[in-house]
């Protein structure tokens, strides 16, 4: 890894102010000089995958409003009601894992741990519960081909969990870091950077509740 | 140049798998990426040149054809469906492995760190994977043409019921289209690992002074390819797996009721629409033609200004224009879908919409000529190639102007008028740009010069080539000749454009043989070229101040500082007629 020496000019406060320079906007102030510039580019490489995923939920999305509008075979599908205990799983690991992030800014490493740990646990119960969702549909005899409404329910909660396991990853490496006390300056960013995405992956469960209920 | 590198920060690889297989640096990659991109290339031209055979030699029976498709080419004659096999596996190969690969993750992994003054892209490991997955994507979609069936019949659009609807429709409609689809699946997950990189790069990474201003015209070109990419590869993601599913789930979203395919009725699909495919695919789709024109149009632009000793025309207007054309790129799609059947008030928006990137594109060509305009223009084989990317992209953007219009596109459509055009300003273009790009770089990348008169005679060579195969294409398609048949030679109404068809054969057989000469010049310059100073070309970017090749970290533990854009050439008052970029502040004389 390219950035391993840079990083050990990090705060958890982000990048330095880069050093006054004539007419520079954006980078062009010093990237390059180790000091913040791999924080700040993940950041970006962050901001610019939600962009990505963002696209991917758009475009199912539109297909699904399309779907829906233009012929009439459209039937609304069961929703299994422990998508309500599921989402309310994912919101408490959500608000776990600022818990933590307080705790970490006062230097309770102690206390962020635990915050963490139970963030993480969360994580995996929501998986476990759409894994459990998915098994009621399919003793209810709701397939992915019973109607596209099953078909877009299905596609639209695997695209998601399939964008939590990836966050449940990061979020299990920051915590097995953390509980080896190897949180150094550099993991900061680790820290951060999994929070974040795991507040979208809520704010998008939050959209696909509505778009089942209201369209679905 | 200011404080020495942190000593830990990147240190050169040693073992033989992390150097050259599965490295992290970003020069290595980029060099992968690029023969990925000449395999593909001449893979996707053999595949033309077996179908430029066949249009005119449609009875022929050749008996490797035999041995290479025991049953789809039984007897040596090339049955209707293995031409549209090729047909779809040219068209697939071309724009995923070789347009959108080479000009931006070859050259633009190779040398937009450099040019930035960066010593790596922002995430090395995800730059290393982003290459394997895109390997791993060519091997699935080679292996298409390996299974039972062979290879998709459905064209690069794979447009549903037909490749939806599973084997019923066709020899390589069933494992065949499944692995095409799979494998465009892995190279959209490719692209977007690439884009996160080049964006975060070029945002983060820019050493001292590299104002977004100053950035050479090629960087800016690699990024808004980037954002390209990010948004039209996630959507052509989300369609393949929709369309995966209608293939294996047994979903309905593309496949419509009432199908009747090869004498049976399909009962198990209904209410989907292909038209549905056709906006998702194409959201994608014509920003994927910029994906593959917007790197050649930097290249182009950067080449022009080295070689014609002046700065760019309109540096900002340039920049503006690739924002615009980024821009408007996604609003068009539907220029795609006139024949589809489309309210004609949207197809009237497209249309609108559709002229309005000639604006861009205009200002583009100005430029480039108001660049040349008085220059000492220095007509290396670079430059050439360079100035055939302008003549293509006119030649081929002018053809435009008649398709984006519906009432004329619905004649034009599915004429041989749209290969024309699309091979003209997306392939031929593109890969002139590439050619342009190599020989510019070549020296860099690998500290030998390439053998001019051996390029000079290959850029005349493929210059006439392309132009005589692609230029009596739009003749031959006002006459209303239909594309993607395997055979005409018997229709009443075609038989006076057969011997057109028979010229634009000899002519790919020429051009592909010139392609012989760049192979020759490419791996004979590797071993035997004259080593290549600092700077040949007496250029201004960054790359021209590292050794060739650079370093492992480009800048051997240096900091660059900018303190100039990248186009001061023949600056009055300077001796030298350029002024490299990280040249002091006081290489300038102060104006006034």
């Amino acid at each position: 890894m390219g950035m391993a020496g840079s990083l050990t000019h990090e705060t958890i406060q982000g990048p330095p102010p880069p050093p006054p320079f004539e007419g520079g906007w954006g980078g062009g102030g010093g990237g390059n000089d180790g000091r913040g510039s791999s924080r700040r580019a993940s950041f970006t490489g962050l901001w610019v995958l939600l962009a990505a995923s963002t696209m991917v939920f758009a475009a199912f999305t539109s297909a699904m409003v399309v779907r829906r509008g233009l012929s009439d075979d459209w039937a609304s599908m069961p929703k299994p009601p422990i998508l309500f205990v599921n989402t309310v799983v994912l919101l408490l690991s959500s608000a776990a894992l600022d818990m933590a992030r307080r705790a970490l800014k006062a230097g309770e490493r102690g206390r962020f741990n635990t915050w963490w740990t139970i963030g993480s646990a969360l994580g995996l119960m929501f998986l476990a519960g759409q894994t459990l969702a998915w098994m009621q549909l399919k003793d209810a005899g709701v397939y992915v081909s019973t109607n596209p409404s099953s078909s877009f329910f299905y596609v639209l909660t695997a695209s998601h969990a399939f964008h939590l396991l990836g966050g449940v990853s990061a979020l299990l490496y920051v915590d097995v870091q953390a509980l080896r006390l190897r949180l150094g300056p550099a993991k900061r960013t680790a820290i951060d950077i999994s929070a974040i995405f795991w507040h979208f992956l809520d704010g998008l469960w939050l959209y696909l509740m509505v778009l089942f209920y209201v369209w679905g | 140049m200011s404080a020495p590198a942190h000593a830990s920060a990147h240190h050169a690889p040693s073992g033989f798998w992390r150097k050259y297989v599965f490295s992290v640096d970003h020069k290595v990659i980029g060099i992968q990426y690029y023969f990925l991109g000449l395999f593909s290339v001449f893979l996707g031209m053999s595949l033309s040149l077996l179908m430029r055979f066949h249009m005119v030699n449609p009875e022929a029976k050749v008996s490797w054809f035999a041995t290479l498709w025991p049953k789809a080419a039984a007897g040596g004659m090339m049955t209707p469906e293995l031409y549209l096999s090729l047909m779809t596996m040219h068209g697939t190969i071309m724009v995923f492995f070789v347009l959108t690969t080479v000009p931006q993750s070859g050259f633009g992994n190779y040398f937009l760190p450099i040019q930035i003054g960066a010593e790596d892209m922002a995430f090395p490991v995800l730059n290393m994977m982003s290459f394997w997955t895109t390997f791993l994507a060519l091997v699935v979609m080679v292996a298409a043409f390996f299974v039972q069936g062979g290879a998709p019949l459905s064209g690069w659009t794979a447009y549903p019921p037909l490749s939806g609807a599973g084997p019923i429709t066709g020899p390589g409609e069933g494992i065949g289209q499944t692995l095409w689809i799979l494998s465009i699946a892995i190279f959209c997950g490719a692209s977007l690992m690439g884009a996160i990189n080049f964006i975060a790069t070029t945002v983060d990474l820019r050493c001292k002074g590299m104002k977004l201003m100053r950035m050479p015209l090629t960087c800016w070109t690699w990024l808004v390819t980037a954002i390209l990419g990010l948004l039209g590869f996630a959507v052509l993601l989300a369609a393949g797996v929709l369309l995966i599913l209608d293939r294996v789930a047994g979903s309905s979203f593309f496949l419509p009721s009432g199908l009747f395919i090869s004498d049976q009725i399909i009962a198990n699909h209904k209410g989907g629409s292909p038209l549905l495919w056709q906006h998702l695919f194409w959201f994608f789709g014509h920003p994927e033609v910029y994906i593959a024109i917007l790197p050649g149009m930097g290249v182009t632009s950067h080449l022009l200004a080295t070689f014609a000793r002046k700065p760019i025309f309109g540096y900002k207007a340039m920049v503006y224009a690739v924002l615009a054309i980024g821009f408007l790129g996604f609003l068009v799609w539907g220029h795609h879908m006139f024949m589809s059947g489309m309210n004609p008030y949207s197809a009237m928006a497209f249309s609108v919409l559709t002229m309005c990137i000639g604006v861009p594109s205009a200002i583009k060509t100005f430029n480039w000529i108001g660049t040349l305009w008085g220059g000492k223009i220095r007509f290396t084989t670079a430059m050439m190639f360079s100035l055939g990317f302008v003549s293509l992209f006119v030649s081929g953007g002018l053809s435009g102007i008649f398709l984006g219009q519906p009432a004329l596109d619905l004649y034009f459509h599915d004429t041989y008028f749209v290969v024309g055009h699309f091979h003209m300003i997306m392939g031929v273009a593109a890969i002139f740009a590439m050619f342009a790009g190599t020989f510019y770089w070549f020296p860099k990348m690998f500290g030998r010069m390439m053998n001019e008169t051996l390029g000079k005679i290959h850029f005349y060579l493929t210059f006439l080539g392309v132009y005589g195969i692609f230029t009596p294409m739009h003749y031959v398609g006002l006459v209303g000749n239909p594309r993607r048949y395997s055979d005409f030679t018997n229709v009443e109404y075609l038989a006076g454009v057969i011997p057109v068809h028979k010229f634009m054969t000899y002519c790919a057989y020429l051009t592909a043989a010139a392609q012989i000469l760049f192979v020759i010049n490419l791996f004979w310059s590797l071993k035997k070229g004259a080593k290549a100073p600092v700077n040949p070309w007496h250029a201004t970017s960054l790359e021209w101040t590292v050794p060739s090749p650079p370093p492992f970290d480009n800048f051997a533990g240096v900091h660059p500082v900018v303190n100039h854009g990248p186009y001061e050439y023949s600056v009055p008052g300077v001796e030298r007629d350029f002024v490299m970029q990280t040249d002091p502040p006081t290489a300038v004389p102060a104006e006034g």
